[in-house]
C-alpha cells in the first residue's frame, strides 16, 4: 500500500470509531447493518475481478446468520467473537462444497447457478418448522469477553465489533489483491487459456474466490443476524442478493474501501428515501443506480480514485 | 551438440477419421534452435499443442530431459521447463505490458504450491526486476506502460514471447512467431526474437512460413506435410529436398516477391 493510502484507511477507521461515542442510536445502527453488509459486498468485488457476479451471496449470508442463531440456541455459545467466526466458516464450508461445481461455470450461468442455490436453501428453511419456517429464529443477546451489555451499550459494543471484523477483513483482502493468487483475477477474466498455459490452475484459483467470497458473506449474515437479533429465510431470498449486486454496482470495484463507503451510501439513501417517500423508495434507489452505471460506471470507489490522480498530477 | 533435451518417438494424434500427426520420430539436443515448415494443416501446431500438454497424444511417447512427459497437463509440463508463445498472441489485454510481464515474472519464480500462489505478492522486488529485464531484453521497454490492447501487432508478439521466457524454460516453442507480420519487419523482429532467446541460452523450435527466415535463422529444419516428417536436416539439405519443394517451398518462394527475385 502507498503510504497515502495507508493515512487515508487508518483516518477512515478513527472517524469511524469516534463517530461510535458520538452519533445517535438510529445512525449507530445503521452503520452497523452497513458495514456488516459491507462485507459481502467485498466479496462481489474479490469475485467482480475475476469477471464472474454471483446473484446468490444470499446463500452464505443466510448460512451466516442461521449458523449464529443455531450455535446460540443449541450449541450455549454467546461469546459475538467466536459466534461470528462461526458463523463465517460454516458459510465458507458450504462455498467450499459448492465451488467444485460453481467453479465450473462463467458468466449468465455462474450467475444463476449460484441464484439457484441460494434459492433451494430458501425452499428448505421455509419448508422446516424446526427451524421457525417463515417466522425464522430470535438470536439470543451476545456477550463480549464476558461483557454483557444491554440495549444501547449492546448496540455501541455491537457496533465496534463491526468495525475490528471489518478492519481485519480489509487489511486482508487488499493483502490477497496484491498477492499472486489475488493479482491473477484480471488475467482470469482476459484469458484463461494463458493462464494455464503459464502454469496456473484457473478453476482453484476462481474455487478461492468463491470460498473467500462465502467466508465474508457468512461473516456479514452473522454481524447482521446479531444486530437485528433475529434471522428469517429472507436472508437466502434472491432479491436480498439482487440487493448485494446492487450495492457493488453503486461502490465499483476499484478498491477495498468502495464496499463499505458504497454500502453505507446505499443505507442512507434507502432509509431516507424510505421516511421520505414511503412509496416511491423504490423508484429513488432505482434512479441512483441508473444514475451511477450512467455517470459513475466504475462506481463511487472511482471518485476516491480520481482526488488520487489529482493529487498526483500536481506533484512535480 | 550432447544428449537430447526432447526425444519424441512414434507420435501420433488423430481426430475422429483424421490423423493430424502420425509417427513424428524427433529427438533435439540441448540449444540447438530448430525451425519447422508445412503447408497449412499439416499438423505443425498439432505437434506444439502434443508437447506443451494442451492435446493427449493417440499414440507415441514424449520425453523431456529424459522424463516421461506424455499426456502430462500443460500446468505440469510448464513447471518442468517448457514453454510456448501462440500463433495468435495470447495476452492480457486490460493490463499494461509491464503488469503483463510482472505476471509471467512472478509465477515464474512463484512455488508451486497453493499456499505459494496466495502468499507470493505479485510486485516483488524479483518479479520486477525480471519483468524489465524481459522488457529490455525484447525491446519493447517503451512500451511499458501502454495498456496491452492497444499495442502493435509486432510488439504483441514480442510480448507474448518474452512472457513465455519468465521463469527460465529450457524448451521453448514458437508457433509462428511472425505471423500477421509484415515482410520488411519480419526479419527485424526475429533477430530481437533470436538474439533474446539466445543470450538465455534456451533450446528453441519454431514454425515458419517463410523460407527466408528460416534460412537464416534455423540450424536445422524439420519439413511436415499431411501430420508427419517428411524432411530433416539442415536448412540447405531440407529446403533443397525435392519433395519439400513441390509439396511445400515450391509455391512460397514464387509467392515472395523478395524472394523470386534470387531465384
Ligand atoms: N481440435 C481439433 N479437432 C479436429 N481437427 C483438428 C483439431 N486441431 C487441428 N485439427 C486438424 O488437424 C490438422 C492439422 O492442424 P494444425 O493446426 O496442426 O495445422 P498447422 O500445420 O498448424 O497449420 P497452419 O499453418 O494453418 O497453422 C488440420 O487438418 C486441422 O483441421
Ligand atoms: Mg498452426
Amino acid at each position: 500500500m502507498v503510504w497515502s493510502d495507508r493515512i487515508a484507511a487508518g483516518s477512515a477507521f478513527l472517524a469511524a470509531v469516534i463517530a461510535g461515542f458520538v452519533l445517535p442510536d438510529w445512525m449507530i445502527s445503521l452503520a452497523t447493518i452497513a458495514f456488516a453488509n459491507g462485507l459481502v459486498v467485498l466479496g462481489l468485488i474479490v469475485m467482480w475481478r475475476a469477471g464472474l457476479v454471483s446473484f446468490g451471496q444470499a446463500l452464505y449470508y443466510c448460512m451466516g446468520g442461521y449458523a449464529v442463531a443455531l450455535i446460540g440456541r443449541w450449541g450455549g455459545v454467546t461469546d459475538a467473537l467466536l459466534l461470528v467466526l462461526l458463523g463465517g466458516l460454516s458459510a465458507a464450508g458450504v462455498a467450499f462444497v459448492v465451488g467444485f461445481l460453481l467453479a465450473r461455470y462463467r458468466e449468465i450461468f455462474f450467475a444463476m447457478l449460484s441464484l439457484a442455490l441460494s434459492m433451494i436453501l430458501y425452499g428448505l428453511l421455509v419448508k422446516t418448522e424446526s427451524l421457525g419456517s417463515t417466522d425464522g429464529l430470535n438470536v439470543t443477546a451476545p456477550t463480549f469477553l464476558g461483557y454483557a451489555p444491554h440495549q444501547e451499550e449492546l448496540l455501541v459494543a455491537l457496533y465496534f465489533l463491526v468495525l475490528v471484523v471489518c478492519a481485519t477483513a480489509a487489511l486482508l483482502i487488499s493483502a490477497y489483491f496484491r498477492s499472486l493468487a489475488g493479482a491473477l483475477a484480471i488475467p482470469v477474466r482476459d484469458n484463461e487459456l494463458r493462464v494455464e498455459f503459464m502454469g496456473m490452475s484457473v478453476s482453484r484459483l476462481i474455487h478461492t474466490k468463491l470460498v473467500i467470497s462465502g467466508l465474508l458473506a457468512g461473516t456479514g449474515g452473522a454481524l447482521v443476524a446479531l444486530a437485528i437479533g433475529h434471522v428469517d429465510p429472507n436472508m437466502s431470498y434472491w432479491t436480498t442478493s439482487g440487493e448485494f449486486v446492487f450495492i457493488t454496482i453503486l461502490a465499483g470495484a476499484g478498491s477495498v474501501g468502495a464496499a463499505f463507503i458504497g454500502s453505507l451510501a446505499f443505507e442512507s439513501v434507502r432509509s431516507f428515501a424510505f421516511t421520505m417517500l414511503p412509496q416511491l423508495w423504490q423508484m429513488l434507489l432505482g434512479s441512483v443506480l441508473l444514475l451511477t452505471i450512467l455517470f459513475l460506471p466504475q462506481g463511487l470507489g472511482s471518485l476516491i480514485q480520481r482526488l488520487h490522480w489529482g493529487r498526483k498530477a500536481k506533484a512535480p | 551438440m550432447n544428449s537430447p533435451i526432447l526425444s519424441v518417438r512414434n507420435l501420433g494424434k488423430r481426430f475422429g477419421l483424421l490423423f493430424a500427426a502420425r509417427d513424428i520420430t524427433v529427438s533435439i539436443p540441448v540449444q540447438q534452435t530448430v525451425g519447422v515448415i508445412g503447408a497449412n494443416g499439416a499438423g505443425k501446431t498439432t505437434f506444439i499443442n502434443m508437447i506443451t500438454g494442451h492435446l493427449r497424444p493417440t499414440n507415441g511417447t514424449i520425453h523431456f530431459e529424459g522424463r516421461d512427459i506424455t499426456g502430462l497437463p500443460c500446468r505440469q509440463i510448464k513447471g518442468m521447463g517448457i514453454s510456448r508463445s501462440f500463433q495468435v498472441a495470447q495476452i492480457f489485454p486490460s493490463l499494461t505490458v509491464f503488469e503483463n510481464m510482472c505476471t509471467a515474472a512472478a509465477i515464474g519464480r512463484a512455488p508451486h504450491t497453493f499456499i505459494g500462489h496466495v502468499c507470493t505478492p505479485l510486485r516483488s522486488r524479483e518479479s520486477v526486476v525480471e519483468a524489465e529485464t524481459l522488457l529490455e531484453l525484447f525491446q519493447i521497454a517503451p512500451y511499458r506502460d501502454r495498456l496491452a490492447a492497444t499495442l502493435p501487432q509486432g510488439i504483441r508478439k514480442l510480448l507474448d514471447i518474452g512472457m513465455a521466457l519468465a521463469g527460465s524454460p529450457r524448451l521453448l516453442l514458437l508457433d509462428e512467431p511472425t505471423s500477421g507480420i509484415s515482410i520488411e519487419e519480419k526479419f527485424s523482429l526475429m533477430q530481437v526474437i533470436m538474439s533474446a532467446l539466445n543470450s538465455r541460452k534456451c533450446t528453441v523450435l519454431f514454425v515458419e512460413h517463410d523460407m527466408d527466415i528460416i534460412e537464416g535463422f534455423a540450424e536445422r529444419v524439420l519439413a511436415f506435410y499431411d501430420g508427419t516428417v517428411i524432411a530433416d536436416g539442415t536448412p540447405a539439405a531440407t529446403l533443397a529436398d525435392p519433395r519439400v519443394q513441390t509439396l511445400i517451398s515450391g509455391p512460397k518462394v514464387r509467392c515472395a516477391v523478395g524472394a523470386a527475385a534470387h531465384v
